[in-house]
């Protein structure tokens, strides 16, 4: 499949909204203006964008305490997560969710929540009640290489390989759980074999090569659309922040614990500026077209920025609502 | 309206609500281990298949967290679903999906996604089952925000709390005892709902008031006929659901008796007899003219020797003493 102009360039303003959003929230988490745990997906934009550019709008995703690109790629709305951020009541969960509990059924965000793996069995349900339907749809659970430890993936996989489910497992292998290196979590680094004995088609991709990402993954919406999943795909990738906040800040040493050589080598493989690469060495876009995503971006950011300063944090009285649904 | 009503068993009962509300409403599917085997789910689930299919009735492998987690996820993208666990005891696995996902998810949404989800656990203990097979876990599900749960002791309520539960918005957990599966009751035959969060008085009386759920109602009952040849006049409530509990139906019985027995299948301490309990005294201690009282488990794991069960598990004689001895102590 060759990319058009027009795909490449929705790529790379996916990746680039995504990342200046991210490095927004740096100065506010450091001045405690953000409170709640942040946890940046700055490297990982790759994965979003690819994987959510090969969906349908009502298609499904499920994230994790991760998932502001997974959010924004799909189609949420930048004010609402900058405003959720903030706790703000005009936050995509009215405040009541911060940066770890996402949501926009209405672009198919259908939610992220922070215990390790506890989407993954979400994701199935929507892609048995897709397919329960026959409604076309594919969901997709994103989680990271930390939720490989859980029971409830091997749970999920086997049941979803059983039915046939239309389901795209993609994990964000970025070879840190919290603090754990992976080789200290896991006797192989080769997550996408976890699929194989279900008998699921499974990769491993390069998760910081957009392009590499959206192949695999229209493939693999291909095939769940034609009851050929589930899918099961591992994206090696790498964060560039620690794990929650702007760096591994232990006991305030504002540092990280990884090796500062492997954060270089990253460093070099970031998902953006390799997209640029390609599309500046094959003419499909201009510098100066490429630095007018970036301001666009940036005038989003701004204005994301206002209207979360601008809007009221919930209202106290207001602290009961939501408990149920009359 | 025409009501045409017959005796049916509490099993059948709640397999009529699967049948009727399954025929209504395309959306809603049963999934969980066993609903093909009568060795797990009795009759609940007969002829489900059936008429159904199994594309909405899926028997699943045994995979807890994973099959209540499908059932959350099932219902966040437009299904109803009922996820069974033929004994609750395994329902442990599951508290993830249960109560960090599906009790949190309407209020950390903000409101943005609800979850029409009905957790079917059932108590299934006696016969040397031992610990692991003979939980009540009712208290534990009830000390979680976001979830109802509903504990039917009629095949009545039984039925009408299965439809309403299903037909909720939010996730309800439905808890059954298998000792009540045999018991027969009028039941309509047409389809209808029993409001959750409200009880009934299933005997009025002046002296006591015994409240009761589930199966603990019927020993109530039992009790009660004993305890009135000792010219106690109790009067059985019957919660049916135990959160929220019916708060005034608990307060206006205890204002009239003035003595409250609090009878659950749970364990004692942090339970749901300790909640009751907590709910009379704060509203006003004034109103007791003796002590409140609590039968329950023992704080003991459930014993396999038959000849331990017994002394284990709340039957009516033990409520007739305990009443008894509480009026005795009145004079």
């Amino acid at each position: 499949m060759t990319y058009s102009k027009g795909q490449l360039v929705d790529f790379y303003t996916k990746m680039v909204r995504i990342r200046l959003c991210e490095e927004s929230f740096v100065e506010p988490i450091l001045s405690r203006e953000i409170r709640c745990p942040v946890h940046l997906c700055t490297g990982q934009e790759a994965v979003a964008a690819g994987v959510c550019s090969a969906l349908e709008n009502d298609d499904y995703i499920f994230g994790n305490h991760r998932s502001h690109g997974h959010y924004l790629a799909k189609g949420g709305q930048m004010r609402e997560l900058v405003a959720e951020v903030f706790c703000r009541e005009t936050g995509c969960s009215r405040g009541r969710g911060g940066s770890m509990h996402l949501i926009d059924p209405s672009v198919g965000m259908m939610g992220s929540a922070p215990i390790v793996a506890g989407t993954i069995a979400l994701a199935v349900g929507a892609a048995l009640a897709a397919k329960i339907r026959n409604d076309g749809r594919v969901a997709v659970s994103f989680f990271g290489d930390g939720a490989t430890g859980e029971g409830v993936l091997c749970e999920s996989l086997n049941f979803a390989a059983l039915k046939k489910l239309p389901i795209v497992f993609v994990c964000e292998n970025n070879l840190y759980s919290t603090h754990l290196p992976i080789d200290e979590i896991r006797v192989s680094r080769k997550i996408y074999e976890l699929g194989i004995p279900f008998g699921e088609l499974s990769h491993r991709i390069d998760g910081n090569d957009v392009v590499e990402v959206h192949r695999a993954a229209r493939k693999a919406v291909d095939l769940c659309r034609n009851g050929k999943g589930p899918v099961f795909l591992e994206c090696l990738t790498y964060r560039m922040h620690g794990h929650v906040g702007p760096d591994d800040n232990i006991q305030g040493a504002h540092a990280d614990i990884r090796p500062a050589k492997e954060i270089e080598k990253w460093r070099k493989k970031d998902p953006i500026k390799k997209l640029e690469r390609y599309i500046l060495k094959n003419k499909v876009a201009s510098r100066k077209e490429l630095a007018e995503i970036h301001v666009e971006a940036e005038k989003e950011v701004l204005d994301a920025y206002s209207f979360a300063r601008n809007s009221s944090f919930p209202r106290e009285e207001e602290l009961s609502l939501y408990v149920h649904k009359n | 309206m025409s009501t045409k009503t017959r005796k049916l068993t509490y099993s059948l009962a709640i397999n009529e609500a699967f049948h009727q509300v399954m025929s209504l409403d395309e959306s809603v599917i049963l999934i969980g281990q066993g609903v093909k085997s009568p060795w797990y789910v009795g009759n609940t689930a007969q002829k489900l298949i059936e008429k159904f299919g199994e594309q909405r009735v899926i028997d699943t492998p045994v995979s807890e967290n994973s099959m209540t987690g499908a059932a959350v996820g099932a219902a966040l993208a437009g299904m109803r679903a009922v996820v069974v666990h033929p004994r609750m005891d395994f329902m442990f696995y599951a508290f993830d999906p249960i109560i960090n996902e599906a009790a949190n998810w309407f209020y950390m949404s903000g409101g943005k996604a609800s979850v029409p989800v009905v957790f079917w656990g059932v108590i299934n203990r006696g016969g040397e089952q031992a610990a692991q097979h003979s939980q009540a876990l009712h208290a534990m599900f009830s000390h979680a925000p976001g979830l109802k749960v509903v504990m039917p002791a009629t095949p009545y309520d039984a039925k009408g709390l299965m439809v309403a539960a299903i037909k909720d918005d939010n996730p309800v957990v439905f808890i059954d005892d298998r000792w009540l599966y045999n018991t027969e009751g009028d039941v309509p035959e047409e389809l209808y709902s029993v409001p959750i969060g409200k009880g009934a008085i299933r005997k009025e009386g002046k002296d006591v008031s015994l409240i009761a759920s589930s199966f603990m109602v019927g020993e109530s009952l039992k009790a009660a006929s004993e305890l009135e040849k000792h010219g106690i006049d109790a009067e059985v409530l019957d919660l049916r659901t135990v959160k929220p509990l019916d708060v005034d139906m608990i307060l206006e019985s205890v204002a009239k008796t003035g003595r409250a027995v609090i009878v659950d299948s749970g364990w004692k301490t942090c339970g749901l007899a300790a909640e009751i309990s907590a709910i009379i005294a704060e509203n006003d201690i004034r109103i007791l003219k003796s002590p409140i009282r609590r039968i329950t488990l023992p704080d003991i794991p459930a014993p396999a020797a038959r000849s331990m069960e017994g002394k284990y598990y709340v039957k009516h004689p033990d409520i007739v003493d305990a009443v008894a001895k509480l009026m005795g102590a009145q004079g």
